[in-house]
Order: structure tokens, then C-alpha cells, then sequence
């Protein structure tokens, strides 16, 4: 569909976020592994930032002591600590840790958040035959999946079974969340309401188990959100795995 | 008491930054360390250009106002994470402005009018600027004359995607465009734009 040079002509609206979330992670992926496109980018975000000296206003002075009331209750994050990037399926990627600062931080704060879901590391020592929680649903008698291929951005598949009341993603080769993004994932009612059903950390390949009450579950959504997540979706989702017409 | 020298008048010695601004990345490294004080200074040299783009792209004060405010909060939490080597500080901290100012238009949006197709009140004229809050720096002239050597499509791409904060998919369609059409276009133009303003990296 798009061929390489196609790819490089991205920089200009990348540079400038006249890009969609998904374009932006397939984007990021290339510039992971493309140095000329990174020097672009940097270029062409520092002439676009230039065009704001035309349009200063003064904001207003309440606005000042905010950030600095704001700023006294927040400690600066740590430098950056080169350390290997969280996902290494592939081949090393050597350029991936100079250019997404934000990224690694991100993936970090969510592994610390949602690391103890589903692999508690003591389940099994007593147990070896204990299933863990994902196991349950996808071995479940009951359990239906939806698969969906999301491009170049990965594949994906929801196993819902009402049964244990859980449902279970897995994906594959998933591209990481956008820059000072996250995954999220979402329960949606059969009246089109969604409930958080908890972050995905930034892991190409994972199984992980939703949060929250699954068995009445219509769908299951994927939306990209500010660090840390919404209470409700801020875009339409990526993916929607749509569970009502599941076998 | 010994002998008193008396310290010029003129720069100060050892000056690392050439500009005539104060020197913004040394204030990031300052506030990095947790020095408040740096960071407040580097607020007042920048929160003009950080809040009048926020505006220009937001429209709404109170919305670009919050904004503003949470671009500063994460300029502080990475001030550690600032590279001189890969921009200015200046040019760091509005990217980390206009990503929020568009990620706002697009979720208030998308909570507003999730399902319609997109469609904007404000028909994407490319006079429709609030010029009576431009502020008349020298740069401000700089970046005028270079905007003014664009082709007019090279300018309408570049500004319905920088202060429109519309995808290179929306400009193709609002300009009748094919899709790679736009997206070379809003290329071209900050290509440009590079050359004439002399940024290099």
C-alpha cells in the first residue's frame, strides 16, 4: 500500500501532530529505525515551533502561579538510564531508546501499575496444575474470541468467556503506544456504554486479562489515551472486537 | 583588606549561550536538578509563545489556558529528559504544547461529536488569525517574511495542520487533494520554511 519513500514524506505531518494515534505509533516504529527521518523530524518541529512567535499572548497571571504551585508538589523524573527498551521481540534496536524518551517512561509506569494482574509470580510453586487467570478463560468450555488483524499495527484477539465472567486479549507484534500514550482497554455495554477495563503495558506480544465483569460485555475496545488512561475514551477506539456475533 | 578589582561591566565571562534571551536550556538543566526558581524563570520567558499558541490552536482561553498549564507540569516532571544536542528548549517545550493543545481539540471532539463526521464551525479560511495579539518581535517579522514565500498551498497545509490542528488526511480533504498530495505539501512547506529561518540541526 505505502511503499518506503512513502514513509519518509511522513516527517512534515508528523512533526506537526497532523497525524491520527495509529499512524503516529507506525511512524514512531520507523523512526525507531530510520536516523534521516529523526534529524528531519527534529528540524521540522523546531521550524514549525517557530511560527508560535507569531501568535505570543500574555496568558493571564493566575496562570503562572498554577504552574509553579503545580510544579512544588512534582519531582522531576529521574534521568533517563540507558537501559534496553521494554520490548525486544525483534532484532535489537539500537536507535529506539534516543528517541523515545517519553515512551520508555510511560511503558515503565504502566508495568509497575499493572504488572501484578495477571502473572502472580508465587501462582503455581504450590500448584503446578493451577491454571492462572487468562488460562481459564481461554481454555473456558464456553469461550468465544474475535480475532482482528490491525495492519501494520499488529494482531489481537478477545476471548470472552461468560462463564468465568473474564475476557482475555493476545496480541501479536503489537506496535507500542505513541509517545505519552497508553492503550486502553474498554468493556462495552450492549447500550454502547464503556467501562475502563484497564491499560495495556507497551509489550509487542501479551496476554492480559480485562478488568472488570465481562460476561454481559457487547465488545471489547482498544482506544489510545494520555499516560495513564481515561475514566472515559478521549477517541474512538483502534479496535473493537465486536463479542455479539462471536461463535 | 586586600585590593578590590572591580568586575566589568560589560558580559559576563564564560557565557555558555550566544543569544540575547536568557539561556533557556541552562535554566531546563537548573529546574531538572529541582531548582523552582529556574523553572519560573524559564516560564517567563516562554509563556507568551507557549499560551498564544495554545490559544491560537485550542480557541478557547480557559481550555488553552489548562493546557498551558499541564505542557509546563510535564516540562518540569522531564526537564531531566531535555537534550540540547537534539533542539532548542524553546522549541522542546512547544512541541510538548502544540501535541496537547491538538490532542484537546480532538478529544473535546471526539466527546462532543463522536459520532458525526468531523465538521467544524470555523470554515477553514486562512485569514481567520488573531493577528491583534501578534507580538511584534523581531522573529515574529522573521517568521512573517518566510511565511509570505510560501505558496499559498503550501501555506494553507501548513497552517490548517499546525494551528487548525487537523490530520494531513483532514487537509486532503478540505483542500480536494489526494491523500499523499497534503501530506507533501505540509513537508514542502516547513521545508522551506527550515531553509529560509536557517534551522539546522
Amino acid at each position: 500500500m505505502s511503499d518506503t519513500s512513502d514513509v519518509h514524506k511522513l516527517t512534515g505531518a508528523y512533526a506537526v501532530d497532523a497525524v491520527d494515534e495509529l499512524e503516529r505509533a507506525r511512524f514512531e516504529q520507523h523512526l525507531a529505525e530510520c536516523e534521516d527521518c529523526r534529524a528531519e523530524v527534529a528540524e521540522l518541529r523546531e521550524t514549525a515551533a517557530l511560527l508560535a512567535e507569531d501568535t505570543a499572548v500574555a496568558p493571564p497571571a493566575a496562570l503562572r502561579e498554577s504552574v509553579l504551585a503545580g510544579i512544588s508538589q512534582v519531582r522531576p523524573l529521574p534521568p533517563e538510564v540507558r537501559a534496553p527498551a521494554p520490548r525486544a521481540t525483534h532484532e535489537h534496536r539500537a536507535g529506539r531508546r534516543a528517541w523515545m524518551p517519553f515512551l520508555v517512561a510511560a511503558a515503565l509506569a504502566v508495568l509497575v501499575g499493572i504488572g501484578a494482574l495477571i502473572v502472580q509470580p508465587w501462582a503455581g510453586e504450590d500448584d503446578v496444575k493451577r491454571l492462572t487467570a487468562a488460562e481459564q478463560v481461554l481454555q473456558a468450555d464456553d469461550a468465544q474470541e474475535v480475532f482482528l488483524d490491525l495492519g501494520e499495527a499488529g494482531r489481537a484477539t478477545v476471548t470472552r468467556s461468560k462463564s468465568h465472567d473474564r475476557a482475555v486479549i493476545s496480541t501479536e507484534d503489537m506496535v507500542a503506544a505513541p509517545d505519552g500514550k497508553d492503550y486502553e482497554l474498554w468493556l462495552m455495554s450492549p447500550d454502547g456504554a464503556f467501562t475502563s477495563a484497564g491499560l495495556m503495558p507497551d509489550e509487542a506480544d501479551q496476554t492480559l486479562v480485562l478488568d472488570g465483569s465481562a460476561a454481559d460485555a457487547a465488545a471489547v475496545g482498544i482506544t489510545v489515551e494520555p499516560d495513564g488512561g481515561s475514566k472515559q475514551p478521549t477517541s474512538d477506539p483502534i479496535a473493537l472486537f465486536d463479542l455479539t456475533e462471536a461463535a | 583588606m586586600d585590593h578590590v578589582r572591580p568586575v566589568p561591566d560589560g558580559a559576563p565571562q564564560g557565557a555558555p549561550s550566544a543569544g540575547d534571551a536568557p539561556d533557556l536550556a541552562a535554566l531546563l538543566h537548573r529546574a531538572g536538578l529541582g531548582d523552582e526558581a529556574a523553572f519560573a524563570a524559564f516560564y517567563d520567558a516562554t509563556s507568551a509563545r507557549a499560551y498564544g499558541l495554545a490559544l491560537r490552536v485550542v480557541r478557547n482561553p480557559a481550555h488553552a489556558e489548562e493546557v498551558t498549564q499541564e505542557a509546563y507540569l510535564d516540562a518540569w516532571r522531564s526537564s531531566t529528559r531535555y537534550d540540547p544536542e537534539r533542539g532548542s528548549a524553546a522549541g522542546w517545550l512547544l512541541t510538548i504544547v502544540h501535541r496537547k493543545a491538538v490532542d484537546r481539540v480532538r478529544s473535546v471532539e471526539a466527546a462532543t461529536t463522536r459520532d458525526q463526521t468531523w465538521n467544524r464551525e470555523s470554515a477553514p479560511t486562512e485569514h481567520d488569525q488573531t493577528s491583534e495579539e501578534a507580538h511584534a518581535s523581531l522573529d515574529a517579522q522573521r517568521v512573517r517574511n518566510a511565511v509570505s514565500t510560501l505558496t499559498d498551498v503550501q501555506r494553507q497545509a501548513v497552517e490548517l495542520t499546525y494551528f487548525g490542528g487537523y490530520t494531513h488526511t483532514e487537509v486532503a480533504t478540505l483542500l480536494d487533494v489526494p491523500l499523499g498530495t497534503a501530506k507533501t505539501r505540509i513537508r514542502d512547506g516547513l521545508i522551506r520554511l527550515r531553509d529560509l529561518m536557517g534551522v539546522a540541526s
